[in-house]
């Protein structure tokens, strides 16, 4: 249906290019959903406060403590209810001397020497994320880039290449002319005739050979051209031995490995798209920035068990997880960013239909392992500096750090980040069986990985008891169904956090969710 | 007729495409968030136990005793739900609160397999046996609902 709609919108914004120029362009392409992948549009305005109103926010991730920070400008009394014994939520990093605890009772030690740390949650911000870049700059908090894609960093599949890892820079390379070599043979066999003009044809011709670095026979070969893409066997040098020696390009087969192209897209999305960036010194320095402009707002440790409203106020009842208090909290307007695994048994006074919203929306579950290595290898020995290694196994990938490149001493690589079903199996395992099993796994793109390994943690995110899950699992039809009562102003409360937007599991979608939920309460505050 | 042909291969390449991705795959990385970029999504047990140790001791533990935190995992150890062989599916085929939907995720056999294992162990003895079939006839309804 997209292909049909294709032609009709790019006639469309090529006659308003012709007619107005670029910026009449962009706003076009603004309003049709192209070039704009945040809706961010500047913080919440919310002028005409009501002296006194009051608001109570549950949860003290990202979407709370910015619900809290533009309402208490706003000049709302705000108080923040949070489980934990830390304000931050997903927004979390682990360094040495911090405890994990797990549902099962198991509790992991970290040992990262000082300066290291894992970011077991969100780790990386997209450029067009420009409410999280918003609130960092409001707030200074450094940022470094990240280092997405690494051409020098490893592709391994068990089903290709003979098991054995190929750089990005290789396997790019050999995809890419592999295609364009048979694109060129379809189309010079006619096969594509009734498709494209005997202009296009030459020209599709003539991007294929250069694309795809053929040769004059318009064959994907090993010589010194290929071999400037993919990497030489000798490279070019100075003096008597200058002369490079070209590399062997690799069969079809081994190509198509899904792995390849997997990972070839996976750079595509506009969310993995460079540049990305990274705060300095770990992800929860945006958390404890939000936190200190709400100093003396959050009331940590605190289990909310029951939320009710009437005409006139919301009632939070409250247990203190330390002393077993039980309290309430009053106030005229509830923001609730409590994830849906834990809100779905909390007693809520609000409708059928929203209660049947938070009742439907199923959690998916991640696992990260970080590891710490007494050395960087990978920059010593294989020029690796940042970026990712894809594999078929179960850690799905292995991630460079970003940040301190060339230092001696130890530094921590993401030793798995998995998903799906193998997010489950690492978190079934003890905390030693998981480490053990990414070091088997790991070893597969490092040999030194063993003999380099000091000490490991691993967050499974179903077995953290304040969560239980790791992020929201949206369906087309669960939305249909659901996400419109999710978000809607209940009488007194709304609900916000990464669950009640279109985004998944990013900082900005907590942000944007919080700035679109307070914004309708305030109007509904304001109509009051 | 040719024009239409033509449509309707790409369409059917796209989804041959998304069926081959699974959960952790590329194209849904934005739709999911940034949980995993890619990797395996499938699990390869062959037996009931081998897909609880698996998959759901994950969550429900080793002995099927749950937990609790801010809120509560589920005990599967002698739960009178699981009486019900259709709530068993229709939790494990679609997900709940901190569960998610393990239709992608599990084989229609791997689902039976472990359905009837935690039915019958954990202190749980029901009776009637869930069948491949009756897995793939329950998501299919559930489908074209």
């Amino acid at each position: 249906m997209i292909e049909f709609e294709t032609p009709s919108r790019r006639a469309l914004l090529t006659a308003i290019g012709k007619a107005g120029g670029t910026l009449a362009l962009y706003q076009a392409m603004t309003a049709l959903g192209h070039a704009a992948p945040t809706q961010f549009s500047g913080p919440p305005k919310l002028a005409g406060a009501k002296p006194g109103a009051s608001v109570i926010i549950l949860g003290s991730g990202l979407a709370g403590m910015a619900a809290a920070y533009e309402m208490s400008k706003a000049g709302y009394k705000v108080t923040i209810l949070e489980y934990q014994d830390r304000p931050g939520g997903r927004n979390y990093s682990v360094r040495g001397g911090d405890v994990i605890k797990e549902t099962s009772g198991t509790v992991q030690h970290v040992r990262f020497a000082p300066g290291n740390y894992l970011n077991p949650g969100p780790w990386r911000i997209p450029y067009h994320h420009q409410a999280l870049l918003h609130y960092c700059q409001e707030f200074g908090v450094a940022l470094e880039p990240f280092v997405q894609i690494n051409h020098a960093g490893y592709i391994h599949s068990a089903d290709a290449y003979g098991g054995k890892p190929q750089r990005f820079a290789e396997v790019s390379t050999d995809f890419k002319g592999h295609v364009a070599e048979l694109l060129a043979k379809a189309v010079n066999k006619n096969a594509l005739d009734d498709t494209i003009t005997k202009e296009d044809k030459d020209k599709l011709l003539e991007a294929m050979r250069g694309w795809g670095v053929l040769d004059k026979n318009m064959a994907y070969t090993s010589n010194l051209r290929t071999s400037a893409q993919r990497g030489f066997d000798r490279p070019p040098g100075g003096g008597v031995n200058g002369a490079p020696t070209p590399s062997e390009v690799a069969g079809l087969t081994d190509v198509l490995d899904p792995r390849v192209w997997q990972t070839l897209g996976l750079y595509l999305n506009t969310t993995m798209q460079t540049t990305m960036f990274q705060p300095v010194g770990g992800i929860d320095m945006i958390g404890k920035a939000f936190a200190k402009k709400l100093a003396g707002k959050i009331r940590l440790n605190s289990k909310v068990t029951k939320i009710a409203q009437d005409d006139a106020s919301v009632t939070v009842d409250y247990e203190d997880v330390v002393t077993g208090k039980k309290a309430q909290a009053k106030a005229d307007f509830c923001v609730c960013t409590i994830p849906l695994p834990i809100l779905s048994q909390i007693e809520v006074q609000v409708s059928n239909a929203k209660q049947a919203a938070i009742n439907s929306l199923p959690y998916q579950s991640s696992c990260k392992i970080g590891l710490e290595m007494k050395r960087r290898f990978w920059e010593q020995d294989e020029q690796i500096y940042g970026g990712h290694s894809f594999t078929t196994q179960s850690i799905s990938q292995l991630s460079y750090p970003s940040t301190g490149f060339f230092k001696p001493g130890p530094a921590v690589v993401l030793g798995a980040y998995a998903g799906g079903a193998a997010a489950y199996q690492f978190a079934g395992m003890t905390p030693e069986e998981r480490i053990e099993t990414a070091l088997n796994q790991g070893s597969v793109f490092h040999k030194q990985y063993r003999e380099e390994f000091s000490n490991g943690v691993a967050v499974a995110w179903s077995r953290l008891p304040w969560i239980t899950a790791c992020a929201s699992s949206w369906t087309d039809d669960l939305r249909k169904t659901h996400y419109q009562d999710l978000v809607s102003v209940d009488g007194r409360v709304v609900l916000a956090g990464e669950h009640c937007s279109y985004i998944g599991a990013w900082m900005e979608a907590a942000l944007l969710s919080s700035i679109d939920a307070i914004s309708r309460l305030h109007q509904r505050a304001v109509a009051a | 007729m040719r024009q239409a042909g033509r449509w309707h291969g790409r369409l059917a390449i796209a989804a041959g495409v998304l069926s081959l991705c699974g959960a952790g795959a590329p194209t849904l990385a934005q739709s999911l968030g940034d949980t995993s970029s890619v990797g395996p999504s499938t699990a390869r047990s062959t037996t009931g136990e081998q897909t609880y140790r698996d998959i759901c001791q994950a969550c429900h533990m080793a002995h099927a005793e749950g937990g609790v935190g801010a809120g509560r995992v589920p005990a599967l150890a002698g739960d009178p739900h699981l009486s019900d062989p259709d709530f068993v599916l229709a939790r494990v085929l679609h997900g709940q609160g901190g569960m998610p939907a393990f239709a992608d995720m599990l084989s229609a056999e791997q689902i039976a397999g472990v359905t009837n294992y935690v039915r019958t162990h954990f202190g749980n003895a029901y009776t009637g046996t869930i069948t491949a079939g009756d897995v793939r006839r329950r998501s299919t309804d559930a489908a074209s609902d």
